[in-house]
């Protein structure tokens, strides 16, 4: 039905990794977590950033989070800084339509491990999940 | 049976590059169709959707914000571009992006006439996509009840 590209994208599925995805916009939620689960990293999605604290307070570990700036309630920066003070210490990937160095930087001395501009795809997401150390690049 | 497919399937191929050429589309729609999958054969036409959805509710919001001329809230119409760049963005929808791009100059400087403006082409825009999108997802269906399959298409 449609082509299958199986063969020219990882499957990542043995490693067991797990994602968050976290981020208020339905559109990216969709394609984020598509694009997970197309290289076979189990994850869940919540819509902001109290969401992602939420979640922690619960008892849920993930490998790591994809982690969106601009949400409401609480924003990817301030998620990132709670999530590092209670001691979450998981890889966070931020991902941002906002190209602005000062808020880049703002964003990423909020305690991210790697930083990628939307929109995200496949080849963006291996390169995220390369930095963090999951997929070596061949 | 085949000659028709063979002229759907060539259809398609042509329209599709239509969209691409005529820049109503990037890159990051082919990202999108090559994302489906047959575990998710509605996935491309289910995120186009949700962001059609998207334009309506954020063009709505950011119209009212803009209605008062003395009284225009020009960091909740910045909000609204914002999404609707980011969503554009996702789904490849370039000329929705590329009008979100000046709309954000628009609104820097609180200019309500342009933001105005720009509001109307985005609306403009976005229903212009629906419509070409819905017509290719319509071949596709006819396609596939003519029995065939979706050709892969190699936009350059």
């Amino acid at each position: 039905m449609t082509r299958d590209i199986a063969e020219d994208v990882p499957n990542l599925a043995e490693s067991k990794l797990t994602a968050l995805v976290v981020d208020d916009n339905f559109v990216n939620q969709s394609i984020h977590h598509k694009l997970l689960d197309r290289l076979g990293i189990q994850n869940d999605v919540v819509c902001n950033g109290k969401e992602a604290v939420d979640v922690h307070c619960s008892g849920r570990n993930y490998d790591f989070i994809l982690m969106d700036m601009d949400m409401p309630v609480m924003n990817g920066i301030q998620a990132t800084k709670t999530l590092r003070e209670m001691g979450i210490e998981c890889k966070i990937a931020g991902v941002t339509t906002r190209a602005d160095e000062g808020e880049k930087k703002e964003f990423m001395e909020a305690g991210l491990n790697d930083f990628q501009e939307k929109p995200l795809t496949i080849s963006k997401l291996l390169s995220i999940l390369h930095k963090l150390n999951f997929y070596v690049q061949t | 049976m085949n000659t028709v497919v063979a002229q759907l399937q060539r259809q398609f191929q042509d329209y599709i590059v239509s969209l691409y050429q005529q820049g109503f589309l990037d890159n990051q729609f082919t990202e999108l169709r090559n994302l489906q999958d047959e575990g998710t054969p509605d996935f491309v036409s289910e995120v186009v959707s949700l962001f059609f959805d998207d334009c309506a509710k954020l063009i709505n919001n950011m119209s009212r914000s803009l209605e008062q001329p003395e009284n225009v809230d020009f960091k909740q119409v910045d909000s609204g571009v914002h999404q609707l760049k980011g969503s554009s963005s996702s789904v490849g929808a370039r000329r929705v992006k590329n009008v979100c791009i000046s709309f954000k100059e628009c609104c820097d400087v609180h200019n309500r006439e342009g933001c105005l403006r720009c509001l109307q082409q985005v609306d403009y825009e976005y229903k212009m996509l629906k419509t070409k999108l819905e017509d290719l997802f319509k071949l596709e269906q006819r396609i596939l009840q003519a029995g065939g399959t979706i050709p892969q298409v190699d936009i350059k």
